[in-house]
């Protein structure tokens, strides 16, 4: 558990090394920015910031939630290719630490950086409690969430970063995945014929996260990011485990 | 200390490993050599728990390292050739990360970053620890390398090529530092240059095509060397085409070679092995009155037996491959 810490660790000052860090922060803060101050028609979210409006953060975390398909790859797309790439993953594995212990360790260290980067949309929670009182379960129950499905897109990211030495083919597979569950499955809700759009709503980490950022605390949610996280971990560890055998 | 039996790692279809069997002895440090592909870096990984083996069994004071994997990792220190490092990091800051990897204390950490530093001149000049790995020299890295290699003071030192791309004055120091090393550990190097081997270990593996072609001490492998022997003789007084004629009537003379330098001609005679035939060469050019300046015999060099076997053994390796494929 102390290497985890060890790794996870060097994993996050890694991200402040590199420019990776601020340009994700820049960018991910600037459009939850742009879309609480003007909206986003497209993807049919209302301006949050707006005189008249309820003081409620909905819109805001569901932008963030879309958000996070393009951004967790960017941030996950690194941990396993570029140690594949440079050749450091075989002083690591030749080192007395287990292949889940890696994986845990990098694993955490992006969900440093994850909590890092929401602790900074904190600030559009100032400026609504600055001018409405928006309801403090709301806000808690979204971060909860965004925690959760963070949890959940970050260990596929870490998945697809096992498969290949290319960081880019690593992000392009995790948003490929992470669409598939967040974006795809929300159309098939609303447009397929009966017994499959029900399979797609159990399917759709959306409609989950929709509850907590209304600000319910839907056990269902819970185990589904808590066993998709899992579940790609553990294929992490076996993705990992299998490239010794190759 | 270290026992291989029956080794073989297939890639696919090609064979890395052909079923290598040996030991090595604690305080020993022993030379794997052979050309590029021989099989020596997959060999090295599968002792250091990198990759497993298809067959056979590796064990490190008892422990297997397949079954026994993480005690044996302890008790190694692996650089692998291409020597990778985070090239975002500080000197200091990566081997603090490896000692924590390591299982050092805390406590002790720092202490023993500061040991292997010194030890591989590391220390000066002074801001060498604080700068990025990734800006550092060829040598320097390697350094690092080394370093990093040593700081759990691991009982075997697994050195994949670790001269490799470095400057002669590097290449003179590595060397100095691991028989230094060899002293109180037991390092297995490898290296396709023979001259570096025979001056660090003091048993060599020569492996190619994935077998072993040859092992012993630098001696015992000469000895063993029957190349055929080669006279040198520098001859002045006659065309070099009757001198060719004259020696080459000699009983155990095969061929002769004639090249001019000046007025001399240089013959290089191929002879029967352990033929001697300088006092015969010697007696034609008294006979004939001709003037001799250098007489010398030549016997095939480890260096010759090297490039020989591991020709062959490159040779069978391919053949061994496409039989099973087919």
């Amino acid at each position: 558990m102390r290497k985890v810490l060890t790794l996870a660790g060097r994993e996050l000052a890694g991200y402040f090394y590199s420019p990776m860090a601020y340009v994700i922060g820049a960018l991910v803060l600037a459009m939850t920015g742009a879309i609480f101050f003007y909206g986003f028609e497209l993807i049919g979210i209302e301006r949050v910031f707006r005189p008249g409006a309820e003081a409620s953060l909905r819109s805001l975390f569901e932008a963030m939630a879309y958000i996070m398909v393009f951004a967790a790859p960017v941030m996950t797309m690194r941990l396993l290719s570029e140690e594949f790439d440079s050749g450091t993953i075989e002083t690591l594995m030749t080192a007395p630490v287990t292949d889940a212990t890696i994986i845990l360790g990098k694993f955490l260290g992006v969900l440093g950086f994850y909590v890092v980067l929401l602790a900074g949309t904190g600030v559009f929670m100032v400026i609504t409690a600055v001018y409405g009182t928006p309801d403090a379960g709301v806000a808690v129950m979204g971060y909860l969430g965004m925690l959760l499905m963070g949890s959940a897109f970050l260990a596929v990211g870490i998945f697809t970063s096992t498969l290949t030495r290319y960081q880019i083919v690593a992000a392009i597979a995790a948003v490929a995945i992470l669409a598939l569950f967040a974006i795809l499955m929300q159309q098939l809700v609303a447009h397929a014929p009966e017994p499959l759009n029900e399979l797609a709503s159990r399917l759709s980490a959306m409609r989950y996260f929709k509850d907590f950022a209304r600000g319910v605390f839907d056990t269902r949610g819970l185990a589904f990011f808590v066993t998709a996280a899992a579940l790609f971990l553990f294929l992490s560890v076996k993705s990992l485990e299998s490239r010794r055998w190759r | 200390m270290i026992e291989v039996r029956n080794l073989t790692k297939w890639y696919g279809n090609v064979l890395a490993v052909d079923n290598i069997s040996f030991d090595v002895t604690k305080g020993t440090i022993v030379g794997f050599l052979g050309p590029n592909g021989a099989g020596k870096s997959t060999t090295l990984r599968i002792i250091t728990c990198y990759q497993p083996a298809t067959s056979g069994t590796i064990t490190l004071d008892g422990h297997d390292v397949l079954a026994d994997s993480i005690e044996v990792r302890r008790r190694i220190g692996y650089m692998p050739e291409s020597v990778p490092v985070y090239p975002e990091m500080r000197v200091r800051e990566m081997l603090m990360f490896r000692a924590a990897l390591r299982d050092i204390p805390r406590a002790r950490r720092r202490g023993a970053v500061d040991r292997v530093a010194e030890r591989c001149w590391l220390s000066r000049p002074e801001n060498m620890m604080r700068r990025r790995v990734g800006e550092l020299s060829r040598g320097y890295k390697q350094r690092v390398g080394l370093a990093e290699v040593m700081l759990h003071d691991p009982a075997v030192l697994v050195l994949d090529e670790p001269t490799v791309g470095l400057d002669p004055a590097q290449i003179r120091e590595t060397r100095k530092l691991i028989v230094e090393l060899g002293t109180d550990h037991t390092i297995i190097l490898s290296s396709h240059i023979l001259a570096e081997v025979e001056q660090t270990c003091g048993r060599l593996i020569i492996i190619a095509g994935g077998r072993i072609a040859a092992a012993g001490t630098a001696k015992e492998l000469r000895q063993r060397v029957t190349g055929p022997s080669r006279i040198i003789a520098e001859i002045k007084g006659a065309e070099p085409g009757e001198m060719a004629s004259a020696i080459e009537a000699l009983d155990d003379v095969r061929s002769v070679d004639t090249a001019r330098t000046g007025n001399w001609t240089r013959l290089t005679i191929q002879g029967d092995e352990h033929a001697d035939s300088r006092a015969a060469v010697a007696k034609i050019v008294a006979q004939k009155g001709w003037a001799l300046r250098e007489l010398r015999r030549e016997v095939g060099s480890l260096e010759d037996f090297f490039v020989q076997i591991t020709y062959e053994q490159n040779m069978q390796i391919g053949r061994r491959t496409s039989v099973r494929s087919a």
